[in-house]
C-alpha cells in the first residue's frame, strides 16, 4: 500500500505503529513513542492514581479516549475491592472521565470496549489487563500494560514500544461441526507454545480466519496473550466494518499488510480434520485432542462458562442449545457468567438464563467471575474444573493443586452434562 | 542505578507466571508492605519470610507470564529485591519491573549457572553476570539507552515527573 524505502513492505502491526509514532516506517527492534488512541482501566487502574499524582500530573491527556470498566469484583465482593472501586470513581470525578462502566452497566473490560466500538481499525489501544490483545481483532494494535505505565499514558497520551517482529499464522480449511474458534486457538497454542510469540506480534490470516465472525476473532486474538505476544491482529474486512459501523466511537484508519511484508516466520495450519481440543493442567499450551482426554474419564467438580475469551451471546446461545432439556450432572457445580450486562439482558430475553438455571446451573451477573480465583467459584485443593476461560496455571482459580482444563463453550456444557470431560459432538 | 549489583541468589524454575508470584486472591491489596508477605507464595513459599533486601531472583524461561498485575514486581520491590534475572521474561512483567525501577535483566543461560544461596555479581553496563562461588558467567546484551534512562531515573514515575516539570518550565507554578 504505502511506498517503502526499505526494499520490502510492512506488516499490519508495523503500519499501525508507524501511524501511532508519526513515522513513515518503523523497523522491528526500534523503540518508538506511540500516541495512544484508547486507554482502558479496570480495577488495577486504582493503582494508577497514586503514580499519576506522584508524577505531578493534574489532568488526563484526553478524557474522551479513556474508558474505565470494573469487572473483577462486581458488585464489590470484598472490602478491598470496594475501596478499589471508590478510588476509581473519585479519580474519574476529579479528572473528568465520563466513560465509566460502573455497576449496573458493567461488563468484562475487553467486551465493553468491543461492544461499544471503543477500538477501531488502525488504533493503538492499551489497557491494564493482559487480555487487551483481544481488541487486535479490530485490526488495531491492542496490548496490556501495568498501572504505573497507565499513569504515564494518562498524563502524556503516549508510551514507548519496541516494534515487534511479526509472526504470521495462516489458517486454511473448514472447522467441522462442534469445532470452534476456541479449539482453533488452542490448537495454535499447542504449536506456538506459551513463549513462541514472546515480544512478538501475531498476524492471523487465511481463508478460515476470513470466514470467522467478530466474536470468533475476539476469542482467537484474546488467547494470543497466552503465546506471550504483544498483540494479535486480524486485518479489517467487511466483517469488521459491519460490526463497527453502528458503534464506532472514532474515525477508522484501516490498514493492511503489504504483500512483500517481512515476517519472522509463517506458520500454516489446516483445520479440516481437527477435533475439539483441550488444554490440560497446568499450562494453556499443554493441548491435546479432546476425544483422547474424554476417553480417560476425567471427572469434574466444577464447570465454568465465562470469561473474556468465551462468554459472548454467541457462546451462551451455543451452550444453551446443548443444555436445553438436559441436566447438570449430580455433584457438578456449573457457573455461567456472561461477558457483559448487555449480553445478560440478551440472555434474559432469549430464555437462555432459564435454560441454564432449569438445568441446575448458576447464572451470575457479568464479571470475570471464576476465571481468576479471586472472586467467586473458587476451587478447593485437588478439585477439577472444565472452563471456557484462558488460563490454567497452578492456583489460577483457587487452590494451587486444583486442575483446570480449558475448552470451548460447547465442550464445557457437554462436560457439565456428563460430569466428566466430554466431546460436545456427542450432544449435538 | 548501580553499575555493580551483588546479592544472594534465589533460584526459580521456568514458566513462573504471575499467579505463582501474587495469586488472584491478593489482588485487592494495594499496600506493597502487605503484598510482600505473599510474594512467590506458590512458586517459592519460603521466599517472603526469608528474603533480605538486595537478594537477587534468578529464574528460567518465561518469568512473569500471565496477567498484567503490577502487584508482582511491586511486592518484589517492597522486599527490596536487588535485581530480577531470567533466561527470558514475559513482556508485561518486564515492562512493569523496569517501570518500577527494578534492574531486570534477560540473560540466556543464566539459570543454569546458579543455585539458591550463590552470590551473583551483575555488571550492568558491561553486560555480564557472574557466580561468585563458581566463577561461571554469562553475558547479556546491555539494556537499550531508553531503558537505562528509566532505571537511572529510578523508574517511570520520576522520569515522567521530570518531563512534566520541564514542560511546565522554570516559571511553571505547579
Amino acid at each position: 500500500m504505502t511506498p517503502s524505502t526499505r526494499g520490502h513492505g510492512a506488516t499490519l502491526v508495523e503500519k499501525v505503529l508507524a501511524r501511532a509514532s508519526g513515522q513513515e516506517t518503523v523497523t522491528p527492534g526500534e523503540i518508538v513513542e506511540g500516541s495512544v488512541d484508547l486507554a482502558m482501566m479496570h480495577e488495577q487502574g486504582a493503582q494508577t492514581v497514586g503514580p499519576f499524582h506522584e508524577m505531578g500530573a493534574t489532568s488526563v491527556w484526553d478524557p474522551e479516549r479513556v474508558v474505565i470498566a470494573i469487572d473483577h469484583w462486581v458488585p464489590a465482593s470484598t472490602e478491598g475491592a470496594a475501596v478499589l472501586h471508590r478510588i476509581l470513581r473519585k479519580f474519574a470525578a476529579e479528572t473528568g472521565l465520563p466513560h465509566f462502566y460502573d455497576v449496573g452497566r458493567h461488563g468484562i473490560c475487553h467486551q465493553i470496549l468491543a461492544e461499544n466500538g471503543w477500538v477501531v481499525p488502525g488504533d493503538l489501544a492499551v489497557g491494564t489487563d493482559s487480555h487487551t490483545n483481544m481488541l487486535g481483532a479490530m485490526g488495531a494494535v491492542a496490548t496490556g500494560i501495568g498501572p504505573t505505565e497507565m499513569a504515564a499514558v494518562l498524563a502524556l497520551g503516549r508510551l514507548w514500544l519496541k516494534v515487534p517482529e511479526t509472526v504470521r499464522i495462516r489458517v486454511d480449511g473448514r472447522l467441522g461441526p462442534g469445532v470452534t474458534a476456541k479449539d482453533l486457538v488452542l490448537r495454535i497454542l499447542g504449536e506456538v507454545r506459551t513463549t513462541g510469540a514472546a515480544y512478538r506480534a501475531v498476524e492471523y490470516s487465511g481463508a478460515t480466519i476470513e470466514r470467522l465472525s467478530m466474536p470468533e476473532r475476539f476469542t482467537i486474538c484474546n488467547m494470543t496473550t497466552e503465546m506471550g505476544a504483544k498483540t494479535g491482529v486480524v486485518a479489517p474486512d467487511q466483517t469488521t466494518f459491519d460490526y463497527l459501523a453502528p458503534i464506532a466511537k472514532h474515525a477508522m484508519h484501516p490498514m493492511y499488510p503489504d504483500g512483500d511484508a517481512r515476517y519472522e516466520r509463517t506458520i500454516d495450519i489446516r483445520v479440516d480434520e481437527m477435533p475439539p481440543m483441550v488444554a490440560c493442567p497446568y499450562s494453556p499450551d499443554n493441548v491435546r485432542p479432546l476425544p483422547d482426554v474424554a476417553r480417560e474419564h476425567v471427572k469434574v467438580d466444577q464447570v465454568f462458562l465465562g470469561s473474556c475469551t468465551n462468554a459472548r451471546i454467541e457462546d451462551l446461545r451455543e451452550g444453551a442449545a446443548l443444555m436445553k432439556g438436559q441436566k447438570v450432572a449430580k455433584g457438578v457445580r456449573f457457573i455461567v457468567s456472561p461477558a457483559s450486562t448487555r449480553i445478560y439482558e440478551q440472555c434474559l430475553r432469549e430464555g437462555i438464563i432459564e435454560t441454564f438455571t432449569e438445568a441446575g446451573a448458576v447464572f451470575t451477573s457479568s464479571s470475570c467471575s471464576a476465571c481468576f480465583g479471586g472472586n467467586m467459584g473458587i476451587l478447593a485443593p485437588d478439585e477439577v474444573c472444565a472452563s471456557s476461560s484462558n488460563r490454567n496455571f497452578p492456583g489460577r482459580m483457587g487452590a494451587k493443586e486444583a486442575r483446570i482444563y480449558l475448552m470451548s463453550p460447547a465442550a464445557v456444557v457437554a462436560t457439565a452434562i456428563r460430569g466428566e470431560i466430554a466431546d460436545p459432538r456427542e450432544y449435538m | 542505578m548501580q553499575e555493580l549489583i551483588e546479592g544472594r541468589v534465589w533460584a526459580l524454575g521456568r514458566d513462573v507466571d504471575t499467579d505463582q508470584i501474587i495469586s488472584g486472591k491478593y489482588l485487592t491489596i494495594i499496600d506493597p508492605n502487605e503484598l510482600k508477605k505473599h510474594v512467590l507464595e506458590i512458586a517459592l513459599p519460603e521466599f517472603a519470610t526469608r528474603a533480605r533486601p538486595g537478594d537477587i531472583l534468578v529464574a528460567g524461561e518465561n518469568f512473569g507470564s500471565g496477567s498484567s498485575r503490577e502487584h508482582a514486581p511491586q511486592a518484589m520491590r517492597a522486599i527490596g529485591v536487588g535485581a530480577v534475572v531470567a533466561d527470558s521474561f514475559a513482556r508485561i512483567f518486564y515492562r512493569n519491573a523496569i517501570n518500577l525501577g527494578i534492574p531486570t535483566i534477560e540473560a540466556r543461560g543464566v539459570r543454569a549457572i546458579f543455585e539458591t544461596g550463590d552470590v551473583a555479581r551483575i555488571e550492568m553496563r558491561a553486560g555480564r553476570i557472574a557466580n561468585a562461588r563458581t566463577g561461571a558467567s554469562v553475558p547479556f546484551p546491555p539494556l537499550p539507552h531508553h531503558l537505562l534512562e528509566l532505571l537511572e531515573a529510578g523508574g517511570l514515575v520520576e522520569k515522567v515527573r521530570r518531563e512534566l516539570a520541564a514542560r511546565a518550565g522554570p516559571r511553571g507554578s505547579s
